[in-house]
């Protein structure tokens, strides 16, 4: 009794939950992109489900074990409802932060992206570097001589 | 041997305390572990004059063949006598160049000590692998040395540079090692040593690799540069590090190598050119300075060059030459530094444009400095007198490479003479330099090293005694070291370049031009920085181009990859065979209809909450597929879950904007919806694929089966959850844990395990006496926010839920519910008893933290693993155990039920942090912000 899961009409489903999944994951709005990721994950537990066998609840005794439903995807998937749960939660309390910051809850570009694009357009280099700028300007004439008393005192 | 190694490690660890204790004053005695390593190998000494070697190995890393072994022979005698002689010198007199209280004294003294050990490991080892790690020790520690005066840019810079070419140079020469390791068939090298090497392109690239390493750390060109700039280094570091120790292991490899490895193509004329252009080039930028520690600098690289072309060049006689010069240099440069560290610290200067007079002030260190720039001349009778005219007899059959020689021997003078002369030579018109009293500790130590000097030359016979072992490897030595072989062609040759340094100098006047115009073209600096410089612009380049900062483009990107390449082979192989049903039963067709409108639907949606709730939508369908599917505790879940997100997203859109902001870009909307139906398409067809991929018995068919007898419980999936898979579920507590500290830290300004707020007290006066009243918690709400439908309803059936998800929670081993559909049951009363009666109530209904319920639930789900390990041996094994009780008569446990109520908390626990940032604290904001809009940024805009 497989029919009830792999059949046309349920990968289309996975297909068009997957796909307004991702189209709103592509927005800059989190409250969209969580949606995005709560339409992803419905779309992604229905494809590991439909993976098994359908069947019968697979409770012993209940059913026939001959016709119950694969138990493995389905204990995954269950883990995996449970964990977009405790994501969602977090990605609202990540919105409502940005929203209590900034007014809004949009995704701004990364501030150290950007730097090091304007960067490369303007041929600097990084100041970030380890070593930052040479001793001195003559490179033949190192290092200053210590001033007085640096090292130690007589 | 391993012993002296373990004694310098202790010494390490204990040099910080030690000098924390004592002051500086404790290097004398951390300098008696140095001085050990040096009168052991003066006892040895018989050992090894016989052409014999002290052998020790210990078994270190079997799996990988290598051993600790160590093993003496002359030349790493001579090198060990010099790592631990100066370096008990060294740390003699940093105890009294450094103040006592300044910082970093004791880190100094530890990793000088530490660096001591590495290079004394380094010498001793036998096991190439060895030598390498140890190699790699004194670079790290050098580092640290040369990195002294943190807070200073230029101290900074020069040890990063040091570390950067001698570690490029290092991991080449790893490989280099690995190579010939490799087709040698071991990494012994007393062992290689003897075997035939299999010739061929492999032994080429082996050996120039290995050159690499050796010239970068001896800083030989076109690796000069880092030398010169680590003169950042306080001089003791200097002295020790760029004079006797560090970049002698180089020239320490070299030796080691020359008598198997010489004959190798590359190796003389790579050795020779880089030699001898460095001796020239270093002499010649010596005579350019006026940093007299820089001036020490460039003479040292120059005399690198020389001893690189020495050692390197693998005859026999310019072996014993070449063991002669490392003494020598080591002995001479190692004092001069330690006397510009005198006079550095005593006039705070070492600029040879300010010193005058030195010469009548500080007679005796006058004199120590005379004697030690002798020898580094090569002035008779001292032993760089000795030294020089045996390297002069041993290229004595090359004229070419003799005449490049003299030529750097000729600078070598006039810097020599340069340096006196710059340092303790009257200048016009300028006031004695005063040095104030020299403390003999800081005398000593250059004074010894000279005096050696002297007596070495005298003595030279019995030196070329015992340093005839290490040149008789190449075959039979013509020469012998000696202070007076006659009237040779060498003896003229030192004459002549004595004359000709004198002559050089004396024209300092004219010729002062030509040296500050003719410099090399680029310098080895100017290379480094160009190099660096160029690493940085690819690497910004590269990351403007592939980190644009914008997580759409990012997200964009790994989605159609993921579309590209598993979906482009998806469809080039088209696992699809037989044709597809449209539906299983009626029912499916049209639930999958709503999931496919509401999903669509969501994506226009402008509104948050209708988006919302038509998300949800989809998330309802989808448990009505479960239903249809067969997996009801899926469906149980799926319904509960979905549930509880929508609460929580009202409680978040509550203060969001109720409108998504419009995004002005046409272009970019099309383009993510195009990457939306392609990502689904690839998904539907990778769906398609994988349903008739399956070609193995599935492991699932046996679990029904395993439920029963291993988990004793009869519904598969919580048996699954809480026995079979129990490890991904604990995995997803964890997650759970997370999510929930990481929901509240973002919300809470202060702790959240702060007293929490009690119902006020005035609320107490409302009660009617003598009657208790249930959602206390209410009658703190405005009238306007109470809704007495809402309380009514909660009042019916919270208790009842709490009960309902007890029982899941006790059932779900044999029928559908368990854990997870438990703790959401007790959740969304939860989540009830805070919508009824607000903040207070939800204080009121779970008085304890959320913490604590998470914390609770981990450890009882984890030490029921650990019960079960010490019980069965096995983690997370269930067992069963039969009881009875009056009432409800026989009946059985299942210990995976301590599991489960760890789960159970867990999901509470999690419910109960969400309800508190995103319920109770939000309120809070609310109430603080008064009427305003709220949150940090409507603050600012009104403040405007």
């Amino acid at each position: 009794m497989r029919a009830a899961g792999a059949n046309l009409v349920s990968f289309i489903t996975i297909g068009v939950l997957v796909g307004c999944g991702v189209t709103l994951l592509l927005e800059r709005s989190l409250s969209r992109i969580l949606l995005g990721v709560i339409l992803i994950g419905n779309g992604v537990n229905l494809l590991i489900v439909f993976g098994g066998r359908s069947g019968e609840a697979p409770v012993v005794g209940v059913s026939d074990e001959a016709a119950m439903s694969d138990a493995l995807p389905q204990a995954m998937v269950l883990t995996a409802i449970v964990i977009t749960f405790g994501f969602t939660a977090f990605l609202l309390a990540i919105s409502y932060r940005s929203w209590y910051l900034s007014g809004d809850d949009e995704v701004p570009d990364d501030i150290e992206d950007r730097e090091i694009v304007r960067r490369t357009a303007q041929h600097e280099v990084s100041a970030a570097d380890l070593t930052g700028e040479p001793p001195t300007a003559d490179p033949q004439q190192v290092d200053a001589p210590a001033p007085p008393r640096e090292e130690g005192p007589g | 041997m391993l012993v002296l190694l373990i004694l310098h490690l202790v010494a390490a660890v204990a040099a910080p305390l030690l000098v924390r204790r004592w002051g500086p004053r404790a290097c004398y005695l951390l300098a008696l572990v140095p001085a050990a390593a040096f009168g052991w190998a003066l006892v040895r000494t018989p050992d090894v004059t016989r052409g014999g070697a002290v052998v020790e190995t210990y078994p270190w890393i079997r799996e990988l063949g290598l051993d600790l072994a160590l093993r003496m022979t002359t030349l790493s005698w001579l090198m060990t006598l010099l790592v631990g002689g100066v370096g008990a010198l060294v740390l003699g007199y940093s105890a009294r160049y450094f103040p006592p209280d300044a910082l970093g004294n004791s880190r100094f003294a530890g990793v000088l000590v530490a660096f001591a050990g590495a290079m004394l490991g380094l010498v001793l080892a036998d096991d190439l692998l060895l030598l390498y790690v140890c190699w790699e020790l004194t670079t790290v520690f050098s580092y640290l040395l040369i990195g002294h005066s943190t807070e200073r840019r230029s101290s900074r810079w020069a040890a990063a540079q040091a570390l950067t070419v001698t570690t490029l140079g290092g991991l080449a020469m790893l490989v280099g090692f690995l190579i010939l390791g490799h087709h040698a068939g071991t990494y012994r090298w007393s062992e290689l040593a003897q075997r035939p090497l299999p010739g061929g392109a492999y032994l080429v690239v082996a050996v120039l690799l290995i050159l690499l390493g050796a010239l970068s750390k001896s800083a030989v060109l076109p690796f000069t540069s880092w030398l010169p700039v680590a003169m950042a280094a306080p001089t003791p570091v200097s002295a020790y590090l760029h004079a006797a120790a560090m970049v002698k292991a180089g020239v320490y490899l070299l030796g080691l190598l020359t008598p198997v490895l010489a004959v190798v193509g590359p190796w003389r004329p790579v050795v020779l050119i880089a030699g001898l252009a460095t001796m020239l080039v270093g002499g010649w930028a010596a005579l350019r300075q006026t940093d007299l520690k820089l001036l020490l600098a460039y003479g040292t690289v120059s005399q690198l060059g020389l001893l690189t072309v020495v050692v390197g060049v693998g005859t026999a006689d310019a072996a014993l030459a070449g063991v002669a010069m490392l003494l020598a240099h080591a002995l001479f440069k190692a004092a001069l530094f330690l006397v510009v560290g005198v006079i550095d610290h005593g006039a705070g200067t070492r600029d040879l444009r300010e010193l005058s007079g030195l010469r009548r002030t500080a007679p005796v260190l006058t004199g120590v400095a005379v004697l030690a720039a002798a020898s580094m001349a090569g002035l008779p009778p001292l032993f760089g007198f000795v030294a020089k005219e045996a390297v002069f007899a041993a290229f004595a059959d090359q004229p070419l490479v003799l005449a490049v020689l003299v030529v750097g021997t000729v600078l070598t003078v006039a810097y020599s003479i340069r340096f006196i002369w710059g340092a303790f030579a009257d200048r016009p018109g300028a006031d004695a330099t005063d040095l104030g009293r020299i403390a003999p500790s800081l005398l000593a130590p250059p004074a010894l090293l000279a005096v050696v000097g002297l007596v070495a030359g005298p003595a030279a016979g019995a030196l070329d005694h015992l340093l005839r072992p290490y040149p008789e490897l190449f075959g039979a030595v013509g020469k012998h070291l000696a202070l007076w072989h006659g009237l040779t062609p060498a003896l003229g040759l030192s004459a002549l370049a004595l004359v000709g340094g004198t002559a050089l100098f004396a024209l300092r006047g004219p010729l002062a031009p030509v040296l500050a115009r003719l410099r090399w073209p680029v310098t080895g600096q100017q290379g480094y920085e160009w190099t660096t410089h160029r690493f940085d612009r690819v690497a910004l380049n590269v990351t403007s181009v592939t980190q644009r900062g914008s997580l759409p483009q990012y997200l964009g990107l790994i989605l159609i990859v993921l579309a590209a390449v598993p979906g482009g082979a998806v469809f080039l192989i088209e696992p699809w065979e037989q044709p597809l049903e449209l539906w299983a039963t009626p029912a499916q067709p049209v639930v999958l209809l709503v999931v496919c409108v509401a999903a669509l639907l969501a994506v226009g949606a402008t509104r948050r909450l209708t988006a919302m709730l038509l998300v949800g939508m989809t998330g309802y369908g989808t448990a009505m597929l479960f239903v249809l599917y067969g997996a009801p505790d899926l469906a149980l879940t799926q319904f509960l879950v979905e549930t509880m997100t929508i609460a929580i997203f009202v409680l978040v859109l509550r203060r969001l904007p109720e409108r998504f902001s419009t995004r002005p870009l046409r272009r970019s909307r099309w383009i993510r919806r195009a990457i939306g139906v392609i990502v689904g398409t690839t998904v539907a067809a990778l769906a398609v694929g994988a349903a008739a991929a399956r070609q193995a018995r599935s492991i699932s068919e046996e679990f029904p089966h395993l439920a029963v007898e291993e988990g004793h419980g009869r519904n598969v999936v919580n048996v699954t959850l809480v026995d079979i898979r129990a490890w991904d579920t604990l995995g997803e507590m964890a997650v759970l844990v997370a999510a929930a500290t990481g929901v509240a830290s973002l919300i809470f300004h202060r702790s959240r395990t702060g007293p929490r707020p009690r119902r006020r007290e005035v609320a107490e006066d409302d009660a009617p006496a003598g009657r208790a009243v249930w959602l206390r918690g209410g009658a703190t709400l405005h009238e306007r926010q109470r809704s007495i439908v809402l309380e009514v309803v909660t009042r019916l059936i919270s208790h009842t839920a709490v009960l309902f998800s007890l029982y899941l929670l006790f059932s779900g081993h044999n029928a559908p519910g368990g854990g997870f559909a438990g703790g959401l049951v007790a959740s969304l009363a939860l989540t009830m008893r805070y919508l009824a009666g607000g903040r207070y109530e939800l204080v009121e209904a779970a008085p304890i933290g959320a913490g604590t319920v998470l914390g609770a639930g981990l450890l009882l789900s984890v030490g029921g693993g650990v019960v079960s390990l010490i019980a069965d041996g096995t983690v997370l094994e269930s067992t069963r155990v039969d009881l009875w009780l009056p009432l409800i008569g026989h009946f059985y446990l299942v210990t995976s039920l301590f599991f489960d109520v760890g789960v159970y908390l867990v999901v509470i626990g999690l419910a109960l942090d969400v309800l508190r940032s995103l319920g109770a604290e939000v309120d809070r904001h609310i109430e603080t912000a008064g009427g305003s809009g709220g949150g940090l940024a409507g603050q600012r805009g009104e403040a405007r």
